[in-house]
């Protein structure tokens, strides 16, 4: 007796509505991820009809041209490499350097708090913004070191005019490390835009991989003696070290696809020459694509835009499975 | 194990570091040559030798930045141009007229692209930033008013008309309000958005008919970018648009919208083409287009010299200006520049 009264009071009520909701959302679900899906295809395939053909040679060894079949991107190839890789150097050690500090050290103090918000706030603001703060600090410095500025007439500095001026000096004296301050419109420039941009994302990926490292490993590193900094480097940081990888190679992935920032910052669109050295001009991907798209040619603004874009995306996929890969290698088992 | 990682994780760090360095700082001593020759190379500037047929093997910078109408130009001068002087390393930004004057004023840069003649705030910006600099008129942009191909109705526009058309206070609604025999339908603008020098230029033309417009119209009819290419494909897909832009998306794309012709001063309908621009028949929708070069730049540095003499010798703008959309100024023009140029290197 007490059997059927529990089928059919608590558990046959409604089964079969409730069963014909589950799928409906299910449905629903499905379509909703099959949609970002579709688009995404959609997007693909106009992009590889438009593009494949372009993709040639001449696109990848020669630099922009007003004959479409001449122009190419090799310097713009170059400057993304180049930028994304300084960005990483810049963004690494000060990104999880911030994660650690706040993971492991920080105490729950008004200040930490205030520094969370802000962190997270950051990784919310346009792009744009960097690139304005980007130009003012690190392009001009606020003008610190112009000629005649108020500081360099007042420690007499031996700044140059023009174009690549400012105060330039071999930092502790080492031949190789030139400075150049202010920044300009280099690839120490972007590169320092770009770490701006994407660092709020590398401390808070950095600081998920940390925070995932169980409470038991560090209690046990401390039970056999390590002092907190010993914990770290011995067990945190190895343990999270794929998380933190992964998080910054997706961030340089944005890096790689910003132009905003940059031209805003001052990098150049006509630039045929690869950058001598950190402290030269530089173009990017997006920037070269983004002028092939404002041009009237349809050559250039569909077919060479597109083939652009493919370009784009075979150096970010490179990236992701290098991130995957490295993810997997580095991976800790217990 | 671990160690396995550890040093795997080190390597993966020393690897790029090293990648940075070597890709970038390798090359770091020849950027220290192009500096060196560019100070004894200051007095042979004296000598002819910037301003002649064969000029000497030259190196170092050229920074250009400004207009983006302008930009087409200077980059496809600065592309013959690296064929006789490889190592002169021409860069062109694209930061708009004002942005460029901005930057020109500052000293950042060489020479600076512009859609319009320098302002009078622009001239004050430089006298504070001591620049002194030269203006040469490279070329024409005739501004392009275009319809749908198949608007068979507007065979002609008078300025007044296109003052009551794009002026701020239009009343104009529909074709029939231009004129009753065309057809009640409501006409789509598409007009370029405020940051635009193609604009202003307009809204200059504008407010020379009808005193007190200082702004082309913002109802919900009109479509606004900064994209020609976004009012090209407007243009292309409505039946009743109407819009303006340079000439340059015009002559790529005249399969796609029609051009309608501008009646002159002369009371002549003119179509825009390379020659109605050039001898300024296609009036008043031909503006002219300007780069302006540092003074300092052009004694100092013997490739700006070179490179701004190239611009108006016959290789130069006149050889590459239609390839790229635009028409070039009257004859003697460049003559004059080169005379201009001349005298500013002392010669």
């Amino acid at each position: 007796m007490s059997e059927k009264v529990f089928a059919s009071s608590a558990f046959n009520d409604n089964l079969d509505s409730r069963q014909r909701k589950a799928r409906i959302w299910q449905t629903i679900l499905l379509a909703c991820t099959l949609l970002g899906i579709l688009v995404l295809t959609m997007m693909l395939v106009d992009i590889i009809v438009d593009g494949a053909g372009w993709l040639s040679p001449t696109l990848f060894n020669n630099n922009h041209s007003r004959f479409p079949e001449k122009t190419g991107m090799n310097s713009a190839i170059y400057g993304s490499i180049y930028n994304v890789l300084l960005t990483a150097l810049f963004c690494f050690p000060l990104g999880v350097a911030a994660a650690i500090y706040l993971e492991e050290y920080a105490p729950k103090s008004k200040l930490t708090n205030f520094i969370n918000i802000n962190i997270n706030n950051l990784a919310g603001v346009p792009s744009i913004v960097y690139g304005m703060l980007g130009l003012t600090v690190f392009g001009r410095m606020f003008g610190l070191f112009a000629p005649e500025s108020p500081l360099v007439n007042f420690f007499n500095l031996p700044v140059e005019a023009g174009n690549v001026g400012g105060l330039k000096f071999n930092l502790f004296g080492i031949p190789g490390l030139i400075i150049h301050l202010p920044f300009g419109r280099s690839l120490v420039a972007g590169a320092m835009t770009m770490s701006l941009l994407i660092l709020p994302t590398v401390i808070i990926s950095s600081r998920e991989a940390i925070r995932a490292v169980p409470t038991s490993i560090r209690e046990a590193a401390y039970g056999l003696g390590a002092t907190r900094w010993q914990m770290i480097r011995t067990q945190v940081l190895p343990v999270s070290f794929p998380g933190i990888l992964t998080g910054i190679i997706l961030a340089m992935g944005r890096a790689l696809g910003e132009t905003a920032p940059l031209i805003i910052m001052g990098a150049f669109m006509y630039v045929p020459f690869l950058p001598r050295n950190i402290w030269d001009k530089f173009t990017t991907m997006p920037i070269q694509i983004y002028n092939w798209i404002t041009l009237p040619q349809p050559e250039y603004n569909i077919h060479l835009a597109a083939a652009g874009i493919i370009v784009l995306l075979l150096v970010l996929l490179g990236m992701s499975a290098l991130a995957i890969f490295l993810r997997n290698k580095l991976q800790v088992k217990w | 194990m671990l160690r396995n990682k550890k040093f795997a994780l080190t390597g993966l760090i020393v690897l790029l570091v090293i990648t940075v360095v070597s890709a970038c700082a390798a090359p770091a001593a020849p950027t220290e040559v192009p500096a060196a020759p560019a100070e004894p190379a200051t007095q042979p500037t004296e000598e002819p030798t910037a301003v002649v047929e064969e000029p000497a093997v030259l190196s170092g910078d050229v920074v250009v930045d400004g207009s983006s109408t302008v930009y087409p130009i200077t980059v496809a001068v600065a592309e013959e141009f690296a064929a006789i002087q490889p190592d002169v390393r021409v860069s062109v930004g694209l930061s708009g007229t004002g942005g460029g004057f901005k930057k020109f004023c500052a000293g950042e840069t060489d020479i600076s692209d512009a859609s319009r003649a320098i302002k009078s705030s622009e001239v004050d910006l430089c006298k504070a930033g001591g620049i002194e600099y030269s203006e040469f008129l490279i070329g024409l942009d005739g501004l392009t008013v275009m319809v749908n191909p198949e608007n068979d109705w507007l065979t002609e526009l008078t300025v007044d008309q296109l003052a009551a058309l794009f002026g701020v206070s239009s009343t104009i609604k529909q074709w029939s309000d231009l004129d009753p025999s065309y057809p009640a339908e409501d006409i789509l603008f598409f007009i370029p958005d405020p940051d635009s020098g193609t604009r202003d230029f307009m809204t200059e033309v504008v407010a020379k008919v009808k005193e007190g417009e200082e702004d082309l119209r913002t109802d919900e009819q009109t479509t606004f970018s900064s994209d020609d290419n976004v009012l090209l494909n407007g243009i292309t897909n409505e039946k009743n648009a109407l819009g303006f832009f340079g000439y340059a998306y015009y002559v790529h794309n005249t399969s796609k919208v029609k051009a309608v012709p501008i009646v002159n001063s002369d009371g002549v309908a003119v179509l825009p083409e390379d020659h109605t621009v050039s001898d300024g028949t296609y009036n008043p929708l031909s503006r002219p287009l300007y780069i302006y070069v540092n003074n300092k730049a052009l004694v100092e540095k013997p490739q700006v010299a070179s490179f701004v003499d190239y611009y108006f010798g016959n290789e130069g703008a006149q050889a590459v200006m239609s390839s790229v959309g635009y028409s070039l100024p009257p004859a003697g023009t460049y003559d004059k520049n080169i005379a201009a140029l001349k005298t500013v290197l002392g010669q």
